[in-house]
This record gives C-alpha cells, sequence and structure tokens, in this order.
C-alpha cells in the first residue's frame, strides 16, 4: 500500500440552510419544494431597482450556531458581494462576507468512544451568505432551466480548519456537526433537500511534514457516506499521482457517486477571481455584545453536556445515552418520560423499544407522536405498581398509539387491570386444575416443571388479568 | 390663478388651486401635455421625454375628480404633473435607464420616491431622458439621442439627469425627480437654470432606482423655484422599510410656508459606520427667512481656483454679496482633500457600477443576443450590443479596479481618500459654518458634441463629486446667466441638514430677484 506512505489532511467547508420562515434578504418563504420559480419577488429576481433587506431572524439563528460551536463572534461583520457571472446567480454576484466574518475561532470536539479518545476540530469561521437559483440541466433537452426558488435563501456557511486525518474522522467530524446544530435547531440539516452541503479540501504529505501539499477541492458529494468515498478515492489518486513523480494540480473536482470516482469539473473554479468589496447595499452589522451574551446564555443543551448528564441521572450506559441523544427530540421525549415516571431504565426500554416500533411502522414523527411522554409515563407507573402486568402493558400502549386514549382508561376498559383477589384468582386456579386433569395430577404429584404451563393456563382464563406473582403463590401451596 | 398660466405656476400653487376646487387635476396634465408639444419635448426636437402616455395620465387625473368632490384630501401635490428620470422605476411607463439592454422594460414595482409623489396626489407625465445609466455629464450618453437644452437647442441640458432638468426649465414640470451619483442633479440644473437638489445620501429610499453607484446614489428633485424642490424633497423624504441605507432621521419641513416652526434637530450620523443610533448635534442658530443674521457662509478656496471662469467667478461673488447683505458672514475655508474627488470617484463609481451592472445578462429580462454559441457568447454579445461606449469604459474600469492584486492599491485607497475628503467637511461643519457656496460648475452649457474626451467630461464634475463622496446634502440655485446661459451656484451643508442649506437658498433666491436668471 503506497497510502500508508501519505497522511490525508482535510478540511470540510459545511454550507447549512438557515431554518427562516423566509429569504435571506427579501420576504419570500425560504420553503423547499414549491413549484419552480413561485418563491420569488424583485429582490431575489435581481429586477433593476431591487435592494436587500437582511432577515433578522437569520442573523438570530447565525449567531446560535456560532455561539454553540464556540466561536469568537465578531460585534461589526461586513456584507460582501462575491461577483460572477451564472444563469442561477441573478445579481450576478452573491451577497456573502469575506474579511469580516460574523464569527471566527471555534471547534467540534468529536467523540470516538470505542477508543475514548476525543477529536478536536478547529472551526476556522463561520459566515452568513445566501444561496444561488438552481440550474437544471436534464429537464428540455438542449436547454437549461433556471428555478430560482432556491436564491436568496439565507446559508451559514462552516469552515474547519484542515484538522481532519481520515475519512473516518471527517464522517464523525459531519455527523457531530450536523447534531449540535439540530440541537441548536438553526437548520433542517437534510442533505437531501439540500439544506446541508459539503465540499472537501484534500492534500496529501508524508506523516511528519509540516507543509501542506497542494490541495483539491472535492464537491457533489450527496452524503456523509458519500464523503468518506470521496476522501478515499481522491487521497488514493493523489497518492498514486505522487508516488509516479507527478505532482498535484490545484483543481476542483467532482464526485461521480456512480462510479465512485472524482472527476476534473468543467468550470475552472480556481482561474475565478471574485472580486469581493463591501456590499455597499447592506450596512455592517453590528451586534450588541449583551444580545449575543444572551444568546449564548439561552443556548439549548448540546449533545455531549447531554450525553454525560443523562448517563449520570438516569444510570444509562454509553451506547444507551448515544441512542437517545441520536437527535434532540427523541432525547426530550425520553427525558420527559423518565422524569414523569421517575424510571430511566423503563422509560429508555419503551422509548428505543416499542416506541421506535411504532413510529417507524406509522413512519411518524416523534414531535407528533400521538403517545405523548407523561402517557408514556403514566403507563410506566401502571406496570411498576402492578396495576396490569407487562404483558398488558404492550397491548395498552398499541391502543395508546392509535386512539390517544390514557393508559388507565385503556387498561379499565379492556378488562385488563390485574386481578391481585385471592378469591378471585383461586375460582381461576380451581377451574384450570379441573379443566386439565391430567397436567393438575402430574403437578400435583410432584412434576414441578409444569408450573409454568398452569400459570399460562390462568393466565389465559384471566385474560391476563391475574397477577402472575399470586398465581404462582397459589400454585405452590396447592403443590406443597 | 388659471391653468392658462401653467407654465408660471409653482407645484404648491397648482396643488392649492386644484385642492380648492379652481383647477381640475385634469386641466392641469392637459396643459403640462400640452407645453410640451408646444415646446417639442418629442424624439425629434429636444428629445425630453423617452416615455409619455397622455391617455392614461388624463385618466390617472380623471379618477381624481370624484375624491375632490368627496373632499378627499388629494396631499399636497394634488394634480401636479411631475417629470421622472428613467432609472427609476414606474408602473405603467417604461424604466430603460437610456439604455438599449433595457428597452421597453417595464418595471413589475415601483420605487418609493414614486409611490410617494403619487400617494400625495402627483401624477406622471413623462420618464425623461439620460445618459445611459446615469453615466455622463451630458445626456449625450443616452442610446436614444441627446437631450437638447430647451434654452439653448445647440447645447446639452447637462447631465444624467438632462431630461428632467429640461422639461422643469421648459415649464412642463414644475418639478420632476432626478438622479445623482456624481453631480447628476445639480450639474443639470445649473445648466438649464433650474434649482437641483441631492438630499443626504440615506435621505431618500433608494427602492426603485436603478444602482449605478449603490454608495453614492441618491434620488434627487428638480424644480423651478426653491420652494418647488423643497416640497418635492419633503414628499419623498424619510425612512423606507425597503432600502437599509436610508436613515430612520426625522423629516424636518423645509418650505418657507412653515417658516416660526423652531428648528428641528439636526443628526450627526456617523457616516463611516453608519450604525443606529446618532448622537444629537445642537440645531444651528438659523434666524427668520428675511434675514441670515448670525449665518455663517463658508467660500472653499479649492473650489474657486485661479482658472475658475471670471464669469462664473463673477456671479458667485454677486451672490455671495447679496448674502452678506441679508446678514451673512462670509468665510474663506478650505477643503483641503476636494482636488482629489475626482479621481476617487473615477475608481468607487465604476467598482460598484461593474457589480450593479451584471444583472444585465440576457438571462431574466431586457435584451438578449444569443449567437446559438453557448452560455459565454450569449452574456458578451448581450452585453456588448446592450451597453453604450462609455458605461462599457465604466465596466471595464471597475472590473479592473476590484480585481485580485489591484483592489489595495486602487479600491481600498480611494475608500481611504473618500473618508479624509468627507473629514474635511466635517471639519469645516464643525468650526462654525452653517453653509458651504461654491460655483455648481465650472462653466456653463456647453455644445452638443463639443466635448469628445471622457477625461474632460469627468471634469464638469469637479465641484458637485466631493458631496456625493462625503454623503451630505447640496443643491444647485440659479445665480444669473452668461451670454443667456444659466449658471448656478452651489449651497451644501451638513449630513441631514437639509434645512439649513433651503433656508440660505430662499434666501438667495430672494436676494438675487431677477438677477438669478440675469
Amino acid at each position: 500500500m503506497t497510502q500508508s506512505r501519505y497522511e490525508m489532511v482535510v478540511g470540510l467547508e459545511v454550507h447549512v440552510q438557515l431554518k427562516t420562515r423566509t429569504k435571506a434578504f427579501c420576504g419570500c418563504s425560504a420553503d423547499f419544494g414549491a413549484p419552480p420559480n413561485t418563491n420569488v419577488c424583485p429582490v431575489c429576481l435581481a429586477l433593476p431597482g431591487a435592494l436587500p433587506v437582511l432577515n433578522e431572524h437569520a442573523v438570530e439563528l447565525a449567531v446560535r450556531a456560532a455561539v454553540g460551536l464556540g466561536c469568537r463572534i465578531d460585534p461589526v461583520s461586513i456584507f460582501a458581494r462575491k461577483n460572477y457571472f451564472y444563469p442561477d446567480l441573478p445579481k450576478g454576484y452573491q451577497i456573502s462576507q469575506f474579511d469580516q466574518p460574523l464569527a471566527v475561532g471555534g471547534s467540534v470536539v468529536v467523540e470516538r468512544s470505542e477508543k475514548g479518545t476525543d477529536l478536536r476540530i478547529g472551526i476556522t469561521r463561520l459566515h452568513m451568505e445566501e444561496d444561488a437559483g438552481k440550474s437544471i440541466h436534464d429537464r428540455y433537452p438542449g436547454e437549461t432551466a433556471i428555478d430560482l426558488n432556491r436564491a436568496g435563501v439565507p446559508l451559514i456557511e462552516i469552515v474547519s480548519e484542515p484538522d481532519i486525518r481520515t475519512s473516518a474522522g471527517a464522517g464523525a467530524y459531519l455527523r457531530t456537526l450536523k447534531q449540535i446544530l439540530q440541537y441548536l435547531d438553526v437548520s433542517d440539516v437534510s442533505m437531501e433537500e439540500g439544506s446541508l452541503r459539503v465540499d472537501a479540501n484534500i492534500s496529501v504529505r508524508p506523516p511528519g511534514q509540516g507543509k501542506l501539499g497542494t490541495k483539491t477541492e472535492v464537491k457533489n458529494m450527496n452524503s456523509f457516506s458519500a464523503v468518506e468515498k470521496a476522501l478515499e478515492a481522491e487521497f488514493a489518486r493523489q497518492c498514486e499521482l505522487l508516488d509516479s513523480g507527478g505532482n498535484v494540480e490545484q483543481q476542483t473536482l467532482l464526485w461521480d457517486g456512480a462510479k465512485e470516482t472524482v472527476r476534473p469539473s468543467r468550470t475552472k473554479e480556481g482561474s475565478h477571481d471574485y472580486r469581493y468589496f463591501p456590499e455597499p447595499d447592506l450596512r455592517p452589522l453590528v451586534l450588541d455584545s449583551k444580545w449575543v451574551e444572551h444568546t449564548r446564555k439561552d443556548l439549548p443543551e448540546l449533545p455531549t453536556a447531554k450525553k454525560t448528564r443523562l448517563a449520570t441521572e438516569y444510570e444509562l450506559s454509553v451506547v444507551e445515552v448515544e441512542q437517545l441523544t441520536a437527535n434532540p427530540a427523541l432525547a426530550e421525549y425520553f427525558e420527559a418520560a423518565a422524569r414523569a415516571s421517575s424510571d430511566g431504565k423503563a422509560a429508555y426500554n419503551w422509548v428505543m423499544g416499542e416506541v421506535q416500533v411504532a413510529l417507524r411502522s406509522s413512519a411518524e414523527d416523534i414531535g407528533h407522536f400521538r403517545v405523548r411522554p407523561a402517557d408514556l409515563a403514566q403507563l410506566i407507573t401502571l406496570v411498576r405498581d402492578g396495576t396490569i402486568s407487562h404483558t398488558a402493558a404492550k397491548r395498552v400502549f398499541a391502543q395508546m398509539a392509535e386512539t390517544g386514549k390514557p393508559a388507565a382508561q385503556i387498561a379499565a376498559d379492556e378488562g385488563l387491570v390485574q386481578v391481585g383477589d385471592e378469591g378471585a384468582i383461586a375460582t381461576w386456579v380451581d377451574e384450570v386444575l379441573d379443566e386439565h386433569p391430567e397436567e393438575a395430577a402430574r403437578y400435583l404429584a410432584g412434576e414441578k416443571k409444569l408450573q409454568g404451563v398452569l400459570v399460562g393456563f390462568v393466565m389465559k382464563k384471566s385474560k391476563g388479568r391475574a397477577d402472575p406473582r399470586r398465581v404462582n403463590q397459589l400454585l405452590s401451596s396447592r403443590g406443597g | 390663478m388659471s391653468v392658462n398660466d401653467y407654465t408660471r405656476l409653482g407645484a404648491a400653487q397648482i396643488a392649492s388651486s386644484v385642492r380648492a376646487g379652481e383647477a381640475s387635476p385634469a386641466d392641469m396634465i392637459g396643459a403640462s401635455f400640452k407645453r410640451a408639444a408646444e415646446i417639442g419635448a418629442g424624439p425629434d426636437e429636444l428629445n425630453i421625454f423617452l416615455h409619455s402616455d397622455e391617455k392614461a395620465s388624463i385618466e390617472e387625473a380623471e379618477q381624481m375628480r370624484p375624491r375632490i368632490q368627496n373632499a378627499t384630501d388629494l396631499g399636497v401635490l394634488a394634480g401636479v404633473p411631475v417629470a421622472i428620470k428613467d432609472n427609476i422605476a414606474s408602473l405603467g411607463l417604461p424604466t430603460t435607464c437610456g439604455s438599449k439592454v433595457l428597452r421597453g422594460y417595464v418595471s413589475p414595482f415601483e420605487a418609493t420616491a414614486i409611490a410617494r409623489l403619487r400617494a400625495n396626489g402627483a401624477i406622471i407625465v413623462a420618464k425623461t431622458n439620460m445618459d445611459e445609466f446615469a453615466m455622463g455629464s451630458s445626456t449625450e450618453n443616452s442610446a436614444f439621442g441627446p437631450t437638447r437644452n430647451p434654452l439653448d437647442v445647440r447645447r446639452v441640458p447637462g447631465g444624467s439627469s438632462g431630461g428632467s432638468a429640461a422639461a422643469v426649465a421648459a415649464g412642463i414640470t414644475p418639478i420632476a425627480l432626478g438622479s445623482e451619483t456624481g453631480g447628476s442633479v445639480r450639474q443639470p440644473a445649473a445648466f438649464c437654470g433650474v434649482v437641483g437638489v441631492k438630499p443626504t445620501y440615506g435621505r431618500v429610499s433608494r427602492y426603485g432606482l436603478v444602482a449605478f453607484a449603490s454608495s453614492l446614489d441618491q434620488i434627487g428633485v428638480l424644480g423651478r423655484t426653491v420652494d418647488d424642490a423643497a416640497l418635492a424633497l419633503e414628499t419623498i423624504a424619510g425612512f423606507d422599510a425597503m432600502d437599509s441605507t436610508s436613515s430612520d432621521a426625522d423629516v424636518p419641513i423645509y418650505r418657507l410656508a412653515s417658516l416660526g416652526k423652531p428648528a428641528p434637530e439636526a443628526r450627526n450620523p456617523d457616516a463611516q459606520a453608519m450604525r443606529i443610533g446618532r448622537s444629537p448635534i445642537p440645531p444651528p442658530p438659523l434666524p427668520g427667512p428675511t434675514t441670515l443674521e448670525g449665518v455663517v457662509i463658508g467660500r472653499p478656496k479649492e473650489y474657486f481656483p485661479e482658472s475658475l471662469d471670471p464669469d462664473i467667478r463673477h456671479r458667485c461673488d454677486r451672490a455671495l454679496d447679496r448674502l452678506r447683505s441679508m446678514g451673512a458672514t462670509v468665510r474663506d475655508i478650505s477643503l483641503p482633500r476636494s482636488p482629489l474627488a475626482i479621481p476617487v470617484y473615477y475608481i468607487l463609481a465604476p467598482a460598484e457600477a461593474s457589480s450593479n451592472l451584471a444583472r444585465f445578462d440576457g438571462v431574466r429580462y431586457g435584451l438578449r443576443v444569443d449567437p446559438g454559441k453557448g452560455l459565454k457568447a450569449m452574456y458578451e454579445a448581450t452585453r456588448s450590443e446592450g451597453f453604450g461606449p462609455e458605461v462599457t469604459r465604466r465596466i471595464l474600469l471597475g472590473t479592473y479596479v476590484l480585481s485580485a492584486g489591484y483592489y489595495d492599491a486602487y479600491y481600498k485607497k480611494a475608500q481611504a481618500v473618500r473618508t479624509l475628503i468627507a473629514d474635511d467637511f466635517r471639519a469645516v461643519f464643525a468650526s462654525g459654518v452653517h453653509a458651504i457656496f461654491t460655483p455648481t460648475t465650472p462653466t456653463t452649457a456647453f455644445p452638443i458634441g463639443a466635448i469628445s474626451d471622457p477625461y474632460e467630461m469627468y471634469l464638469n464634475d469637479i465641484f458637485t463629486v466631493t458631496a456625493n463622496l462625503a454623503g451630505v446634502p447640496a443643491m444647485s440655485v440659479p445665480i444669473g446667466r452668461i451670454r443667456r446661459l444659466p449658471v448656478g451656484g452651489q449651497i451644501i451643508t451638513a449630513h441631514f441638514d437639509e434645512y439649513a442649506m433651503f433656508r440660505v437658498a430662499y434666501a438667495l433666491e430672494a436676494g438675487l430677484g431677477a438677477e438669478a436668471h440675469q
């Protein structure tokens, strides 16, 4: 393997669409999936005379993201024009930030629990910008169609330091970053819908060499695993190039997911001169330090902190908290149920068991799931205090998911409340012994292993209502 | 007052006779079009109008009739005909910026300034000719032919708002909207013998003004008298949520009719950061209308060079004498960095223009020339054919000064000098000067075709461009004539102090009387 003679050096540029109702500089809807060119106005169509007006909510979300990633927020940042011609860029320039970005200098700690070592990836900068429209080349033969619904949608670009050394590390960084942004509730972070996009800068060098090699930029990856594969492919290509005495050329490459290879982009990005200059249509963005501090204090609990706290508070394992914190809504659901029932373990079992099954089969979002955490907590309490059996609880849960009725009501309506009354249980036991004389005789003769079978008969007869502990006790006393 | 006196009526007089029911809006619009026909505003004669629709304008005026009968207040400009420079987006009439690239383009939205005029009862009679994309000082750069000066048809009306200045000078409308980037309202106002105002940057919303150089552009007004201009500016000024660079500073009343009311609070914006929250400075002690007692007028030596035309100097000295005789003190001052303004302007304005004009790419609207050889060829053919030579020259210049390796040497340095030029003005106003007086232009209107060297043309803006770079308000008022050609005098005041500017202008107009046109 020639590759082992080289080290991969990767920095990632992540574009994240902010979760705003309207676009960055006009009042058009920022929704995904509307018919082409319906979410447009004079501003985002760049009609003569139209002017941009900054969306304050976009600033709030960008600042929240920057603070959540540990960045230093600049009290004054400047919007700049990035000039280039392309049909899906209506103004002929993109409003972005250049030499005075919103924030600099944060980091993401990537946890690698199996090894127990944490990897810290530096964030060089985080800036605000607007998205371009979409060029559609395959809709009309020989023509390019333009959809400007996306033009002007607010983005943040998060640029990492070249701190990543493996393709798996890149994947881990992206998954962690995505999770943090989800917790911060600043974006839908969906690669499918284009609300999260990744470009990778990659170079290679012999391990121990300080100087960075010539980098290439790889684009067009549509999933995190595609990023990992593309990095491997480009790493291999650069290594082979160097080994055969060649040089890496600075260029932009496109990942071809079908062929699993990279190929040079048709446009020579490297030769672009974007002629950045301060956007004269927008005033410098001046942020009040008290407001930034307030944002910092108001920050939601981030994944790492949440995992640690859940593990101690509810006595859960690393793997268990990992599962529960996969997304913030799930963690929130769990915690509400755990708190209300005072039983973290049971809440974990239900949430990762029946709840997940129900959500999968109905393709529902946990935020809209009919069984609310308080309802689940009630069910957990009913099982714990012996009102219903665990078997019955599963049936109750199914009904809850279907009807939304409270657990206690379903248990009562369905006659699933356990009967602890000695007389009733004794009657069922007697009936079972009468109806199954052969098993009864053998059991009473000392064949203890038949007790389970007999308990089963009693449970069936009682339609699950008999408290199995009492049934066992009673049978033992008869047999004994 | 009768509609027969139309060409002598001020905007306020028209509005008051309409509001009083003495004349109908349709009469006034009819009179405006009659005057336009008389004087030959059409393309074969003075070429003032690029677009007009008499029928539609009369119809709009007729629609006001029931509202007058219902005694609805139609506003301070009720029934006043206005002309609009063709780079301000209007509903109904096209907005072409004097360019082939926008031939036939009709905006689906309206500029805030126009909406405010309409909301106060004004009626648009025409979109006026201009230098293409406001780049020029003579209106000769229009793709649709030059406008002729109504006072001497062999001469230019100035530019780039030449059509608007000519419309007012010809008596077609009492007021018109123009736009400024480096003197494009004041210079044609001076050449045509009318009043032209460039407000403080941020005073009037730019929403709907097709951008040339966004950090310098400002909609301005032209009027036959100071009062016409004051009324028009009052109407269109003020904060607009659609323009982030528009100011939320209060708009005082500028008109003489409102004298006696206390002077409004002047505000001193931090022009560099343009941040919200300005520290108020005390208003200058301005007396009543008939006297300029206690007013200090600055006479900057850089604007009265040795080489200044002696006749221009004479008209300026006469104007200063009149100001003195009304009680003003004239003080010699210096704005030492002003001589750097032309080179600074011709770096910054083209830089912004090269970016602002990128949207005219043939993709969404306007001209498209497609040789069928792919995207790049379409861009090149569209823009080569769509833009005239001056626009092309400035796009190339601007692209150059912004490109990697030259940005620091040109754009960045020019920005630094721009700050120094603004500092000069701040220092003068902080020293107790209330207003600065200068000639508006170094010459009177020149013959059509006389200036072919672009740099010589650029020097027309030498006295006006500093106010755009500094962002301060400035206006030109008629101060006399030289061989029947008008001369303009320029009044410049501190940021957002249009109030003081108008007070001096009213006084100067009254003090000069008939001399203003002699």
